[in-house]
């Protein structure tokens, strides 16, 4: 009797397999009394199963605009849809649950154990603790840690071990679509090179519908299908796929935030020994083209 | 010097130990009646100060009541109450919830309010309801604040509940108030070394409870003794900054 309604719950939370995922912004605004608009009129469609990259320094309403999907933040007009669903018809508890959220500072619950939180929102739609935390230590090998790990807390953790488990906690509940809020942003440079290229590998595997922010370009270009470059006050500047914004930059701006005329991106080509060498604007040879 | 000698005789006296107003009955008293006021005070203000902590409304309230009851002299309330309510146990447990009520308004309100809101944010983000976040997060992370409100409560409570032999025959302000009317000093010092100690040993064991709650926090030891003992030592973020 208990487990029959406990499955029902698991398929309202859940989205079934095989739908689409799709994420529609629909003219969004958000003002906050006393300031300036934070986001004006924003308009994206974020296809099925894809990976879009909004990118724009601090000001871009690009974080604001993330916590719309999820009703974190309740849009001032306009509309978020998923499936075409305004996300204001949903109940918000089960909307963040049916969706992976991974923050930039982990965010993870400092009282729990590392499985405990990966686990947390599978417990939270009532599968069994046991069951969920078997789920949870796969998840852990699943994000390249230690499943021993699992049994610390959150501040035994380095900071890249942290943002793996955030991933984890994302992913425990199976959601379709997966929102990351400057997750790389906080650790350093060799520790995020790691953690992209985990992201990309999963994403290979798993095909969620992503929607991801970041100030970093270079973050943007490699992990996006689609980059979305967001002027102040969540203006696009320009929307395409990596090669399309740094091949023809719309304005002097997106040239300028890619980093378009930095001497690292011009590249040439030079012969030497009947080999062609890429070098940069600088003369640096930066690999060899392959034959 | 020799006074406390007599009340260290006075102590000695297997008579003192025994019957109904012997050092252990009242002592037991002592205790139930400290009990009773804190659980009491808990029971009034702590959903209150959890409240005031989450919505982080109210604040203001907050800081009014515990000041206004805390310049309360309890003395002078216990008189009011014992003219209103007569002799009897109500009216001291009263005067002692009044006394009670600031630190544990003010250790629940502190403790959750002092939750890093981005733990409580990402509990949220994450699909707990306002619910969840109260009892899985908020409160547990606040307990060594709470702790410490109750704490400082039953501290001010066991040294004050000897006025509850103002208007009745009960706890070890008995001794106090007897030796006065008889200047039986050495009763009277007797009486009050027994309430310090009592103070003394409450305190020890809150603050070691005060301490579990929050090594609980960031890592229970054994666990992490246990579990991982094989495991190569991995530092801690924040020895690392």
């Amino acid at each position: 009797m208990r487990f029959g309604s406990l499955y029902r719950l698991t398929v309202t939370v859940l989205p079934m397999s095989g739908e689409v995922a799709v994420i529609e912004f629909e003219s969004v605004s958000k003002t906050y009394p006393g300031h300036a608009a934070a986001v004006a009129e924003f308009s994206l469609v974020v296809p099925s199963h894809r990976s879009v990259v909004l990118v724009g320094s601090s000001g871009s309403g690009k974080s604001t605009l993330l916590r719309t999907v999820n009703r974190m933040v309740e849009p001032t007009s306009g509309r978020v849809l998923i499936d075409g669903e305004d996300v204001r018809e949903r109940d918000p508890v089960a909307l963040r649950r049916s969706i992976g959220y991974v923050l930039q500072h982990g965010g993870l619950l400092p009282h729990r154990s590392v499985l405990d939180n990966i686990a947390t929102v599978p417990v939270l739609n009532g599968i069994a603790k046991r069951e969920a935390r078997t789920a949870a230590s796969e998840l852990l090998e699943r994000v390249g840690l230690d499943p021993k790990l699992g049994r610390r807390y959150p501040g035994q953790l380095s900071g890249g071990q942290q943002q793996r488990v955030g991933v984890a906690r994302a992913l425990a509940a199976d959601p379709e679509i997966l929102l990351m809020d400057e997750p790389f942003g906080a650790v350093d440079p060799i520790m995020r090179r790691d953690l992209q290229e985990e992201l990309l590998r999963l994403q290979a595997e798993l095909h969620k519908t992503i929607l991801f922010v970041t100030h970093d370009v270079d973050e943007a270009f490699l992990l996006g299908d689609e980059v979305v470059v967001l002027r102040e006050g969540g203006v696009i500047a320009q929307r395409g796929t990596p090669a399309e914004i740094l091949g023809a930059p719309a304005d002097d701006f997106v040239r300028d935030f890619v980093g378009a005329d930095r001497a690292e991106r011009e590249l040439s080509i030079m012969d030497i020994d009947g080999r062609a060498v890429a070098v940069d604007g600088s003369g640096r040879p930066v690999g060899v083209l392959a034959p | 010097m020799n006074l406390f000698l007599d009340a260290l005789a006075w102590l000695a006296d297997p008579a003192h130990w025994t019957g109904p107003g012997g050092v252990p009955t009242r002592v037991l008293q002592h205790l139930a009646i400290t009990f009773a006021a804190v659980t009491a005070a808990a029971v009034l203000a702590f959903p209150a100060g959890v409240l005031i902590g989450h919505t982080r409304k109210g604040a203001g309230l907050v800081g009014a009541i515990a000041g206004a009851a805390r310049a309360i002299p309890t003395l002078g309330l216990l008189t009011l109450l014992g003219l209103a309510l007569g002799i009897g146990l109500g009216a001291p447990l009263l005067a002692l919830i009044v006394l009670a009520v600031p630190s544990v308004l003010a250790g629940a309100y502190a403790g959750v309010q002092n939750v890093d809101p981005e733990v409580t944010g990402a509990a949220r983000a994450i699909g707990m309801s306002p619910r969840q976040v109260v009892f899985q997060v908020e409160i547990p992370l606040a307990a060594p604040v709470i702790i410490g409100g109750l704490r400082a409560a039953v501290l001010q409570v066991v040294a004050t509940a000897t006025l509850a032999a103002y208007t009745a025959d009960f706890g070890l302000g008995r001794y106090l108030f007897s030796g006065l009317k008889s200047r039986d000093y050495a009763e009277m010092l007797a009486g009050a070394l027994l309430v310090a100690a009592l103070a003394l040993l409450l305190e020890l064991l809150l603050a070691a409870a005060q301490r579990i709650a929050a090594q609980r926090i960031t890592a229970p030891a054994e666990d992490t003794a246990e579990d991982t003992a094989d495991l190569p030592e991995i530092p801690r973020e924040k020895e690392r900054v």
